[in-house]
């Protein structure tokens, strides 16, 4: 169990020193937009090569990576945004716990609907229920977040005027709490994405642990079916869906931008959206590196939790 | 191996067997990881392909995919030859027509903001669409099975090494990842190409390097070893053309996926820039018109969309079962 902690940690910093300097090569691929977010675009040589020099852009390339790594990881220097006017990170401290709340929060109502989804399919599968939500969730699948996210916001903002079209748009990070109505709709449409995926896999990851030799056994000791379903069978299946919460913190949190943008929702996402606009390099990369290490964060907490539900891990005798 | 549901007993029935009822969904209901069954050898037999063939054609879903698919690319391609409108000179647009005109004669289904006809944009947004789709998910697949053969068939440190890289770029959220080039490499049209395809060669590459472990084990590929056959030779001639499945497959499905992120990348702004258009572009400069109620502006391009992506969502299952693959997206 030890050695699995120590090896999955490590295994997640090596995934972070690698965004690192994958994005730090990206970041020197347009250095004339760094240079014309600075200092124009009608900036002449001898200020370009003052700006060179004092942010230390003419030094061997292995120095400036050295730097940007020393900067990151001491200083938590993410850059400087000419376009705001401010460092990069005190841009995304303003925008982060938005986005977090906005995908925990979605995660776990996925996860509180789709299991009793996935539970139900088992218990009537092959059933007209069982067709019936597994028809809606294929559409759920196909069903861009884009897409559903608008066609919200016209019938429930627009047609009905149940809930706003989009959030407050001030600074403080926990403003969205004074009108928790405006967060209903951007809730709706990323757990409905999420949910679509997470109930097709639980039926599946329920049908598999049905078919379990620990099920059998339980039966044969004359388990009653209501004991094998819920006391044998969902827990055991619940350790996959857990495996699959990690695996999905990508396509949740690039689910989270577009539900940002539809919404005009003051997270990471919209902010990364607007930069992309202004060729604001900085932010793009500094959003990106702090959404991938929240993600891969995300998945090493998801694994040590699964690591302590599974026995057959927790006493190491797969790991 | 994956389980079927016949192999298991029968709960909360009063009894009697649980027989799979037949549904035309009754494939979507089906199992979980890539993996080629045991003894997939290629096909070459005509045999062989018209039994492939024959399992298709028996998935309605399949061929309504089918249909739509062509139907989409008379719609895009041969569409503008017939049905002439004028889509990339837009003060030409702003000064002739109607802007933002509900469906009437001359526009079947209305003006956009500039004045473009909707009907006339969804045929060449869609050439956009569909071209970044299919090239995107080639690119992607082609580079994928490559890396993916290599790296399994090298094995020992050098499989390490790439695949930690694969393990490093799929944790960057694809879709940030896509802004990040987008803004670095300003986009065109090629560029959208490499880009998606960027985000999108990672599957294939694990998928195809699982596959290559176990098949270079085989007695074939070890008695070609033995016969002097290079490495090259092995992994082109016994390796990838075994793996022919699940590549076909994928690709399938990458289609879908790639229409999809183009279309995010359109809606948030960021797709290609004008007068050239996608649909998810098309939705995005739709959207705010849409809610003072032209719908026209949203709803065609939106349900071209998941058309074209259901579509390619029903063949990739319809081939999966065919091809006797077992899949399931993600």
């Amino acid at each position: 169990m030890i050695g699995f902690l120590i090896r999955r940690t490590f295994q997640a910093i090596i995934v972070i020193l690698g965004v690192i300097l994958i994005l730090f090569i990206l970041s020197k691929q347009n250095p004339r937009a760094e240079i014309i977010a600075a200092l124009g675009p009608r900036a002449n040589p001898a200020e370009i090569h003052h700006f060179q020099l004092v942010n230390g852009l003419l030094l061997p390339i292995w120095d400036q990576l050295w730097r940007y790594v020393d900067g990151l990881v001491v200083h938590l220097n993410l850059g400087y945004s000419y376009h705001y006017n401010q460092d990069v990170r005190a841009i995304i401290a303003e925008r982060l716990p938005k986005t977090l709340t906005l995908v925990g929060a979605s995660t776990v109502i996925a996860l509180v609907i789709a299991v009793p989804l996935g539970v139900v399919q088992t218990v009537w599968r092959h059933k007209p229920i069982d067709y019936a939500l597994t028809t809606i969730t294929f559409v759920g699948y196909a069903m861009p977040a884009f897409l559903l996210g608008t066609l919200l916001i016209q019938y429930f903002a627009f047609n009905i005027k149940l809930f706003p079209v989009s959030p407050p748009q001030s600074a403080t990070a926990w403003t969205i709490f004074t009108d928790p109505r405006a967060f209903v709709l951007p809730l709706v449409t990323l757990s409905a994405i999420t949910i679509a995926s997470f109930s097709r896999y639980m039926r599946r990851s329920m049908l598999d642990a049905m078919a379990e030799d620990y099920v059998r056994t339980a039966r044969a000791k004359g388990a009653s079916n209501k004991r094998v379903l819920y006391g044998h069978a969902l827990r055991n299946a619940l350790i996959p869906i857990l495996v699959l919460v990690g695996l999905s913190l990508p396509a949740i949190v690039g689910g989270a931008l577009i539900t940002e943008t539809v919404f005009n929702y003051p997270g990471m996402g919209l902010l990364t959206v607007q930069a992309a606009f202004n060729t604001d390099i900085p932010v793009v990369l500094g959003t990106t590196l702090v959404i991938t290490v929240a993600v891969v964060v995300g998945s090493l907490v998801a694994d040590i939790l699964c690591a302590l539900a599974d026995p057959r891990i927790r006493l190491g005798s797969s790991g | 191996m994956t389980k079927h549901d016949e192999d298991i007993p029968p709960l909360l029935e009063a009894g009697g067997p649980d027989l799979p009822a037949p549904s035309p969904l009754g494939h979507l209901l089906e199992p979980v990881d890539f993996t080629i069954p045991e003894g997939g050898e290629a096909a070459s037999s005509g045999g062989m392909a018209k039994q492939i063939l024959q399992v298709f054609v028996q998935n309605r879903l399949a061929v309504f995919g089918v249909v739509v698919i062509v139907g989409f690319l008379l719609f895009c391609f041969v569409g503008p030859l017939l049905y002439h409108t004028n889509q990339t000179n837009s003060e030409l647009a702003l000064q002739n027509a109607y802007q933002n005109a509900a469906p009437h004669k001359g526009n079947p289904l209305g003006t956009d903001g500039t004045g473009f006809d909707i009907l006339g944009r969804l045929m060449f947004g869609g050439q956009t669409s569909l071209i970044v789709g299919f090239a995107s998910a080639f690119v992607a697949t082609l580079f994928g099975v490559i890396y993916g053969a290599l790296s399994g068939f090298m094995g020992g440190w050098i499989d390490a090494v790439l695949m930690r890289i694969v393990d490093i770029l799929l944790s960057i959220p694809s879709v940030f990842f896509l802004i990040v080039l987008v803004t670095v490499f300003r986009a065109t049209e090629i560029l959208f190409i490499f880009v998606i395809a960027f985000v999108s060669w990672l599957a294939p590459a694990r998928l195809i390097r699982g596959e290559t472990l176990s098949l270079r084990e085989r007695e074939y590929v070890q008695s070609v070893r033995v016969m002097g056959g290079s490495r090259s030779r092995i992994v082109g001639r016994h390796i990838v053309p075994n793996t022919i499945g699940t590549i076909v497959v994928f690709a399938t499905f990458q289609i879908a996926d790639s229409i999809l992120l183009l279309a995010a990348l359109g809606f948030v702004g960021l797709g290609v820039p004008p007068p050239g258009t996608d649909w998810g572009s098309m939705l995005s400069t739709g959207v705010d018109t849409a809610l003072s109620g032209y719908w026209w502006e949203i709803y065609p391009a939106g349900l071209c969309i998941v058309l074209v992506v259901i579509s390619f969502s029903f063949i990739g299952d319809a081939l999966a079962d065919a091809l006797e693959v077992r899949s399931q997206r993600r």
